[in-house]
């Protein structure tokens, strides 16, 4: 009991000092104490649910949600968080990015999220380099970033085909297996296919042949692949495995549409500047769209179309839409929050832009046994906001990612303390 | 689908030869400077500008804003509030304002009312959208120092970032040369009105910027060219030389001004020099320092810089360590224009924290200002403050929508010499309001009304129907968009 209150007595800081009241419960958490949520507004993001739940309890044990219900009773020892009513959602989505990947923008040293061999390496797989104890995942968990998706990119001197990422969570563990191939289409990769984009399928179909018939290549015929890459690529036709088209043009994205039908590829569209100008195509392929909702410029003549509402829009017809900046920087995983709350601004109901950074990436990528809801029985993987999920005033006052209560402490939060202090004491320099 | 930050970078990288905009300059304080002073054959000083704005409001019908929470911009605060635009001013800001005949009544209950946001970090027009390689007008990477060059000479006034950026309520824009340089040229301060050229969007008398540059960029571009700069030393090697030159050129035209003012007969003016003319105009407290730079210890070595040759810096720019040095800053009465939360994407901004905002806020006297850098980052300069609430709040620390609003308004106004003109609402500043749906350090916050000078130029209610932008304008694929 006297634990009880001291814990109680602790949250009534949580507004305000939550990583530094919170600091010893995450110690003691994950030494496999429970957890219990009393009183939050719960966005199970559940499929069927009737979100939000309101005062409501969510009780975690050994990582797992157990029980989630009203007036639920906590086991001895379990660290008790009085939520006052505010919101609970699953972990937000990171988006399409580099976290782990690269340490320092510029310094290639550091950057290991694109090939450069010349070569179509369809079996290059960048969770191969994943770092879990770069500051780039620490710094974004405190944020309320749970997971995101190790992503390849095409670059100069590499291939259309970037290769292959996965879903990671960003509680120190290891990416899941490589669940999708990412694919550069549209102006900006023209250097990668001859100086022309028409050159883009016709590279990609002669890649699917040699996978699919590699008996059909003669000995002396040039090839585009390596046999392993041959073999990851046949095993994505076979649909164990996702395509990410990155495209804009509305045309470009019509003509994918028609490539995934004819190829029966498992296909997604990221970026898709103008893809609510082809919604309906897009709603009747049943083929989701990740998006930048902030995007409304015409930084190429590929994305003259470019517009604020594309998420709405793209909702309205009926396509599933998640949420990414087009940045891949380390610094815009938690930008992708305050992009659903820019959908919302611009038309899209505000439970849907909530799917597009939890539930709706977690089925694209097949992960939702781990990431995008609250469920009894999943893994623990959710955050109690200060205030609105979606509004960029709010951040979170607790992070439970992979089932583990993460400290609110990052190497940001470190020089943030150290300099205050010193701001404090009036030293100039 | 490369965003322009990703290209941006790029770009610095060396993929091509050109810099772009990111990272690149400073914002500052200062006092109004006089008319630009341009020294030519038989003239001592011309107070008139050789591309002189032509910008004139057009004339508006006087408005009431009624009812409405103010954030006055100086701190202040009013509720259930008035404001009067008339003659392009701001007339009056107080409670139950006498509606004068001829004034439309705007019902502003409900809506909070903010002066209009000031960006002093943009690059719209020179580095403008769409990014085709011919639109690389930003930086003059051909020499450590092109002080002699003007954005403004690069400005494309058809970049839809402009009307882009009206719609996130930005009424007044400084647009800088880029960061390749020491010394990148000067920057040039504009009103967000839509026009055929940049004379007619130019902001009547403000003083220009010169743009410098610390750290990683201009040793990166010069030393891959195996010239100096290509070290940190190089560069302060670099700027040192370049104001003794500027010293020399300053001291042989106050010589000779002096005696023609004594009568001298015959005298031939010192040459004219289009680079140490603008140098001289710093020396002079004519034209204002926008200093791009990351790192404390660099901020502190350009600040004994600016004494050793007697000239202030008016802002750092981007400064993404600033909140080690807040007190020095403050001191020194140098703003840090700075972003919410960019960090990671070069060495120099690795410690970069998202209470950077805060802390040299923090510091008595200090002067923060969030800036864009960015044509996405600019349409909400809004919410980059109210993270920076946010993360105050995490550390204890309440600031006040009266207060943050300064940020945008006020300081930014100082950072570019214009805090007498416009920054905050009050009689006989500049008619720049804008009208919001709510609290504007939320997410939701959308502008409804935007005034430059009482004009009213965004208007919510009544969507355009054509884009200002001639380049959107008949693109089919534009079709149906609705910004």
């Amino acid at each position: 009991m006297n634990t009880l209150i001291h814990i109680l007595v602790r949250l009534i800081l949580v507004s305000t000092f939550s990583h530094v009241a919170l600091a010893d419960d995450a110690a003691a958490f994950s030494s496999g104490s429970a957890l219990l949520i009393r009183n939050a507004t719960v966005y199970t993001m559940s499929r069927g649910a009737t979100d939000p739940l309101k005062a409501t309890d969510v009780l975690v044990q050994d990582g797992r949600v157990i029980a989630i219900g009203q007036g639920l009773s906590a086991p001895a020892g379990t660290i008790v968080v009085d939520a006052s009513g505010r919101a609970l959602t699953p972990g937000v989505f990171g988006g399409l990015g580099h976290i782990g990947l690269e340490e320092i923008g510029l310094e290639q040293s550091t950057g290991d999220y694109a090939q450069r061999l010349g070569q179509m390496r369809p079996e290059f797989d960048v969770t191969h380099a994943y770092n879990p104890e770069s500051m780039t995942v620490g710094v974004n968990v405190i944020n309320g970033v749970t997971f995101t998706l190790l992503t390849p990119a095409s670059t100069s001197g590499g291939s259309l085909i970037a290769g292959l990422g996965a879903p990671v969570g960003l509680d120190g563990t290891a990416p899941l297996p490589a669940r999708f191939m990412f694919v550069d289409l549209g102006g900006d990769a023209n250097d990668l296919s001859g100086g022309s984009r028409a050159a883009q399928f016709m590279l990609l179909r002669q890649a699917i042949v040699e996978a699919r018939a590699p008996n059909l290549v003669m000995v002396h015929d040039e090839r585009l692949l390596s046999p392993s890459g041959r073999q990851v690529l046949v095993e994505f036709l076979k649909g164990n495995g996702a395509f990410v088209f990155d495209v804009d043009r509305a045309i470009d994205i019509r003509n994918t549409v028609r490539f995934a039908r004819e190829e029966k590829l498992n296909a997604v569209i990221r970026g898709g500047a103008e893809a609510w100008r082809v919604a309906n195509e897009l709603a009747a392929a049943g083929i989701p769209v990740i998006v930048d909702p902030l995007h409304n410029l015409p930084d190429s003549f590929d994305e003259v179309g470019s517009t604020l509402q594309n998420a709405a829009k793209l909702r309205a017809t009926g396509v599933t839409v998640a949420i990414s900046l087009n940045d891949t920087g380390v610094d815009d995983a938690g930008k992708t929050r305050q992009a659903a709350g820019n959908a919302v601004a611009h038309g899209m109901p505000w439970m849907d832009a909530l799917a597009a950074i939890t539930r709706s990436p977690a089925e694209i990528f097949a992960v939702t046994d781990r990431f995008g809801s609250i469920e009894r029985g999943k893994f623990a993987d959710f955050v109690l906001w200060s205030g609105d999920p979606l509004d960029v005033s709010s951040l979170p006052d607790l992070v439970v990612a992979g089932g583990k209560l993460q400290k609110l402490e990052s190497r940001h939060t470190a020089l943030r303390d150290r300099h205050y202090e010193r701001v404090k004491s009036g030293m100039a320099r | 689908m490369t965003s322009r930050r990703s290209l941006n970078l790029a770009l610095l990288t060396g993929l091509l030869t050109a810099l772009t905009a990111c990272s690149a300059t400073g914002p500052m304080k200062g006092k109004r400077a006089p008319k630009t002073a341009i020294p030519q054959t038989g003239v001592v000083t011309l107070t008139v500008s050789p591309y002189p704005s032509t910008y004139k409001p057009a004339v508006s019908t006087p408005r009431l804003i009624r009812g409405a929470t103010i954030l006055v911009g100086n701190g202040e605060r009013l509720e259930n509030a008035d404001v009067l635009l008339r003659n392009g001013l701001v007339a009056a800001v107080g409670k139950q304002l006498e509606a004068p005949a001829d004034a439309l009544i705007v019902d502003g209950r409900g809506k909070w009312v903010t002066p209009g946001i000031i960006d002093v970090h943009s690059h719209l027009g020179v580095y403008p959208s769409p990014s085709v390689d011919a639109h690389s007008d930003g930086n003059e990477a051909t020499s450590p120092s092109t002080a002699q060059v003007w954005a403004e000479h690069s400005i494309w006034p058809q970049d839809p970032g402009f009307e882009a950026a009206l719609e996130g309520g930005i009424t007044t824009l400084h647009v800088l040369p880029g960061s390749a340089n020491l010394f990148g040229g000067r920057s040039v301060t504009v009103k967000n009105v839509h026009a055929v050229t940049y004379q007619a969007m130019k902001f009547p008398d403000a003083p220009h910027g010169l743009k410098m540059a610390c750290g990683e960029n201009p040793k990166r571009v010069y030393g891959n060219r195996r010239q100096l700069p290509s070290t940190r030393m190089g560069n302060v090697a670099g700027w040192r030389s370049q104001w003794i030159e500027a010293q020399e050129y300053a001291r042989d035209w106050k010589q000779y001004e002096a005696r023609k003012t004594a009568g001298a007969k015959d005298l031939r003016p010192p040459k004219r020099d289009l680079r140490l003319e603008t140098l001289a105009g710093v020396l002079r407290g004519e034209i204002l320092i926008q200093h791009h730079c990351y790192r404390a210890d660099e901020m502190a070595i350009v600040v004994d810089m600016s004494r050793e040759f007697g000239y202030r810096v008016s802002a750092f720019h981007h400064a993404t360590e600033a909140y080690k040095i807040s007190n020095l800053l403050a001191e020194n009465k140098v703003c840090a224009a700075v972003w919410a939360d960019w960090w990671g994407f070069k060495m120099e901004s690795y410690d970069a924290i998202p209470e950077n905002m805060i802390l040299v806020d923090a510091a008595p006297g200090g002067c923060a200002v969030v800036h864009s850098d960015s044509a996405e980052g600019t349409q909400r300069l809004n919410q980059e403050a109210a993270k920076g609430m946010a993360f105050a709040r995490r550390m204890g620390i309440e600031i006040k929508p009266e207060h943050a609003i300064t940020w945008l308004t006020k300081n930014a106004a100082r950072a570019i010499g214009l805090d007498a003109r416009i920054g905050v609402l009050e009689s006989g500043k500049m008619g720049d309001v804008v009208v919001w749906n709510g609290n504007p350090f939320s997410v939701y916050a959308l502008t409804e009304q935007v005034y430059v000078d009482g004009v009213l130029r965004f208007d919510r209610a009544n969507p355009r129907a054509l884009p200002e932008s001639d380049f959107l304008l008949g693109q089919p694929a534009y079709e149906g968009v609705i910004r």
